[in-house]
């Protein structure tokens, strides 16, 4: 099945998009709170009552909205990164992205000061740790992928050490909180507009600037030689996605696993070509996403776990499946 | 313009690279100084020199990849840096030593990334694209190769794998550093007729090898690199001779006639 399906991209961003709708309808149907499923679609065509219509339009259909946008943006960053680095690891926190947005937002919750406050904290700290780290790796000449992947990884476990730290200095009482949005935390969230906004503009982009992708991911010579703007476009890629990944981290904390695992189950199914690869990685990242929060929310309601914990648990064994599918026998 | 080529090589025809006093340094070494030569349309010029002579940063220079620390590189009339990336990119290829995959793929997509500066903006590569990237395949004895994952080629069918990428660029100067490197002795010999007929066809090659009897045998030209900064530019009848060989490998080379052909045999 996998390959006939390698062998027709379009009918995968289909079924791609469809399951997309799928999750979002199964995101504002189930919750821990209002009328049962079966009851609920009746209602709302025959107009809800308040307290229905509230917890549909206002809790989560913004917030299924915002799972979406966010794991979409992940999955692009995360390919970006890819081919930037030229290193199938690399993920959208592999710069120290979000080192800086958690040392930054842990800081300010420990300052006590408000969410708006947080989340201006994540942002600076977000971009912060990206200038840091070009300004590193960019200093004296050389701009190898290599000196760019290691400078990150210094940056992000300097980060790290802060924030564990911050968490063994900071109030016991705040640090079910702090944990929460270090794995990821969905309720936090407020308006869908600006992320929906902006993976609306990426995808395009992101589309067509794929064949560049392409050459780029062959290595920095080969693309000279092809003449494509390595320098331009490298820079590019750097910028966009560390303001992809800052702008969701701001919103919601780490979530890890979408950026750094969606681009491959993406790249086994549909090829390695960036026309495919971008808008399949923003569909199947905003699926996994809005899956994982839907049952971060009802798995245990009316308690709410950790989505970046469900990201990772089920696309754990969806890639691992993949991945067996793809190279049978080797 | 004038044409140092001699009188017995193609010299009516356009010049299509060249290089002025071009001095290539690495690290504060000149191995490289005041390199000059002229690539003709129709022309097969071989590049020798030991490791580290400077074969690969002078197949670069020449690319426009680096710059000189002397010098001009002239492609088609025009300054190397002058052309647009993706003019220059139609006129002029380079096979690197080695080729990166992180990413899976295919051989037809490896090979079509070669059509890139053919293909405008916004558009998809053509079915005469593909058809571009198939004879190159059939050129380098890779037909059936195209749905084939890169990861599962040999070292020497993925050496052909990156040629037939440069061959699908089709420029009209195409530079090869080592393309032989991997390669059994059928499919070397296959790359220098293939090359030849490339030669035939009106396009210019410069082709870096160790192998002295195949480029006495198909090149028109040779440029001999010391690594000292001397070098040494002319037919491959004057170049290519035992003494130079010598000097430039270390080793006593000694040259034989098999069949009217000059063998080198290094002692």
């Amino acid at each position: 099945m996998l390959v006939y399906l390698a062998r027709r991209p379009s009918l995968v961003i289909l079924l791609l998009t469809i399951a997309a709708l799928l999750a979002l309808v199964a995101a504002i149907t189930f919750g821990s709170a209002g009328p049962s499923a079966s009851a609920l679609w009746p209602q709302l065509f025959r107009g809800a009552d308040p307290i229905t219509h509230s917890i549909v339009f206002d809790l989560r259909l913004p917030r299924a909205l915002t799972a979406f946008a966010v794991g979409g943006l992940l999955a692009l960053a995360g390919v970006a990164m890819q081919v930037l680095l030229r290193n199938p690891l690399a993920d959208p926190y592999v710069l120290g992205v979000s080192g800086g947005a958690s040392v930054a937002a842990l800081a300010a919750m420990i300052a006590g000061l408000s969410v708006l406050a947080i989340q201006g904290a994540a942002f600076a700290g977000a971009l912060g740790a990206t200038c840091l780290v070009f300004g590193l790796s960019h200093g004296a000449g050389g701009w190898t992928p290599t000196r760019l992947l290691l400078t990150g990884v210094v940056v992000a476990a300097g980060a790290g050490a802060l924030v564990s730290l911050l968490l063994a200095a900071g109030d016991p009482a705040m640090l079910r909180g702090m944990v929460y949005w270090l794995m990821g935390d969905l309720s936090w969230a407020s308006s869908p507009i600006g992320l929906l906004a902006l993976l609306l503009v990426a995808v395009p982009v992101g589309m067509l600037a794929a064949r560049p992708l392409n050459v780029l991911a062959r290595g920095d010579v080969q693309a000279q030689l092809l003449g494509v703007a390595v320098g331009p476009l490298r820079v590019a890629l750097f910028v966009s996605s560390s303001l992809i990944t800052a702008a969701t981290v701001t919103t919601v904390g780490s979530i890890g696993f979408v950026g750094l695992v969606v681009p491959h189950l993406v790249r086994l199914v549909v090829g390695s070509d960036h026309r495919r690869v971008v808008p399949a990685a923003a569909l199947a990242g905003g699926i996994l996403v809005t899956t994982a929060d839907l049952l971060a929310r009802t798995l245990l309601a009316p308690r709410q776990l950790p989505v970046g914990a469900l990201t990772a648990l089920v696309g754990v064994p969806l890639f691992l499946m993949l991945l067996r599918r793809a190279h049978p026998a080797t | 313009m004038a044409n140092h080529a001699p009188a017995t090589v193609t010299s009516a025809r356009p010049t299509l690279l060249s290089a002025t006093g071009l001095s290539v340094t690495v690290a504060g070494r000149r191995l490289v100084t005041g390199l000059s030569i002229t690539v003709s349309a129709g022309e097969l010029v071989c590049l020798l020199g030991a490791n580290g002579a400077g074969k690969s940063l002078t197949l670069h220079t020449l690319a426009g990849l680096r710059a000189p620390a002397d010098g001009q590189v002239s492609l088609c009339g025009r300054g190397i840096t002058a052309w647009n990336r993706r003019e220059r990119a139609r006129r002029l290829g380079l096979l690197t030593q080695v080729s990166e995959d992180p990413f899976p793929g295919t051989v037809l997509e490896a090979v079509l990334i070669g059509r890139h500066p053919h293909v405008d903006a916004w558009q998809w590569e053509t079915a005469a694209d593909i058809e571009a990237a198939k004879c190159a395949l059939a050129d380098c004895d890779l037909e059936g190769f195209e749905t084939r994952e890169l990861g599962t080629l040999s070292g020497g069918e993925r050496r052909r794998v990156a040629l037939a990428a440069v061959l699908a660029q089709d420029p009209e100067v195409l530079l090869l550093d080592e393309p032989q490197n991997h390669l059994d002795p059928r499919h070397q010999l296959a790359v220098l007729r293939l090359l030849r007929a490339r030669a035939e066809a009106g396009r210019a090659t410069v082709v870096s090898l160790h192998d002295a009897s195949l480029a006495a045998r198909f090149a028109d030209r040779a440029i001999l690199l010391h690594g000292d900064g001397r070098w040494a530019f002319g037919t491959v009848a004057d170049t290519l001779t035992a003494p130079a060989l010598s000097e430039i490998y270390g080793v006593t080379v000694s040259e034989v006639d098999l069949g009217g052909r000059r063998h080198f045999l290094n002692d």
